[in-house]
């Protein structure tokens, strides 16, 4: 029901949803222009360029994730209502992946494109791309919900949050870079599917526990 | 049966009641008086489990509500200043979505009957109400929330107009003859035959 009406929201609201997205794209695109087009230079950079693109676009609609409900109430009501509140934490983490997760996951290899990556790792690009933005999503949860009510909120968020995004950066990037160098790329993703299943179990209570502070 | 021992609420440095006793029965209205910044709306988040009050604890039939968690949420409605109604839905949606939060799961039809009692448009976008009717779309909770046993209301008359307000009056006095307990919070006197008021 939650996700349901959060995508309703966001349905509703669809300029958010294209702002965060268009970020991703200029900021991505913004590197061949500035770098230079030299191929070889960009393949190297491509991944790590493309997963920092993912993780501030990522962070960009987190400052929404729960400030709406707060100021009009509905976050009150959340709190008292029937269902726990770690779930109903875990069900916005979700439905913020699906609107502002997923789409990065569909649209970087298009942006690969640009950077002359090798057709073969597009599909690793993507996969941890599906496997990393959840745990973004979930991490991020905790810190907007910590940051709820604070002045400069926005930056503080920022600063809570982005250091705590580092693993799932270096894993991220990581895996494309070792399968370019012909590796393979499944101990990252490995990695990163472990941080998924850990940030899916404890992440939801750490941002209702915060939810609950900042509601007082 | 809610029961209030001993609370004490410190906000901001500033004591704004201690020693706070008080009970609330089935079939009982209790309306909570006082002028701006004397803790009204403080005094109901203790009551509904959001705040927790600096001393004193807060029981519903003999157990701490800290203890009965959801089980307790089943039991009351809270309706705080803010309305919490989302702009961007409609007002059949809004009233869909308070209900899955709280656990009720009124029948379409009564979902329908709700909105047209308290003359809420349910197909248009929230935002494009006025301020009261807003408000009345928040109200429209109150007359599927009748599994609630305990209502707990801050302000519910602010911005009501006085058909609106009547309404309200009348639900308060059919959910306390069906034996709910109402606590209220309001600066003037809201014309309803309350079993007790409490001087903040």
């Amino acid at each position: 029901m939650v996700v349901w009406r959060e995508l309703l929201v966001a349905m509703r609201r669809r300029s958010d949803v294209a702002t965060a997205l268009l970020f991703f794209v200029v900021v991505s695109s913004l590197f061949p222009l500035g770098v230079g087009a030299e191929p070889n230079k960009l393949r190297a950079i491509a991944p790590g360029v493309i997963w920092v693109a993912a993780l501030l676009s990522s962070m960009l609609s987190l400052a929404r994730l729960f400030a709406a409900d707060h100021a009009d109430g509905t976050l009150e009501q959340m709190v008292l209502g029937a269902a726990p509140l770690g779930v109903i934490a875990a069900a916005k983490a979700f439905a913020h992946w699906l609107v502002s997760g997923l789409p990065l996951v569909a649209i970087a290899p298009l942006l690969a494109l640009q950077y002359d990556l090798e057709r073969e790792l597009y599909g690793v690009l993507a996969l941890s791309l599906l496997l990393g933005t959840p745990v973004l999503s979930l991490v991020g949860g905790i810190g907007a919900a910590l940051t709820l009510g604070v002045r400069g909120g926005g930056v503080l968020l920022a600063l809570l949050v982005l250091p705590l995004y580092v693993p799932v950066l270096v894993m991220g990037a990581g895996s494309v870079e070792m399968a370019s160098a012909g590796l393979g790329g499944q101990g990252q993703l490995l990695i990163l599917g472990a941080m998924l299943i850990a940030a899916a179990a404890f992440a939801p209570w750490a941002t209702a526990a915060a939810l609950r502070i900042s509601s007082e | 049966m809610l029961e209030a021992r001993n609370l004490e609420c410190e906000r901001g440095g500033r004591r704004l009641f201690q020693g706070m006793t008080f009970s609330v029965g089935s079939g009982e209205t209790l309306r909570v008086a006082g002028p701006n910044g004397s803790g009204k709306t403080s005094l109901l988040r203790i009551l509904c489990g959001l705040l927790t009050p600096s001393a004193g604890e807060v029981r519903w039939n003999g157990a701490r509500i800290q203890a009965l968690k959801e089980e307790f949420a089943r039991h009351v409605l809270y309706l705080g200043h803010a309305p919490a109604v989302k702009d961007e839905l409609t007002g059949a949606e809004n009233l869909r979505v308070a209900c899955a939060l709280a656990g009720l799961s009124p029948s379409a039809q009564q979902a329908r009957d709700a909105l047209a009692r308290l003359g809420v448009p349910g197909d248009k976008p929230v935002r494009q109400l006025s301020q009261g009717q807003r408000r009345r779309a928040a109200l429209a909770r109150l007359s599927v929330s009748w599994q609630a046993p305990l209502w707990l209301l801050d302000e519910p008359f602010t911005a009501l107009d006085a058909a609106a307000a009547e309404l309200t009056r009348s639900l308060l006095g059919e959910h306390a003859q069906r034996g709910g307990s109402v606590v209220y919070s309001t600066h003037q006197d809201a014309g309803l035959r309350d079993s007790r008021v409490l001087e903040l």
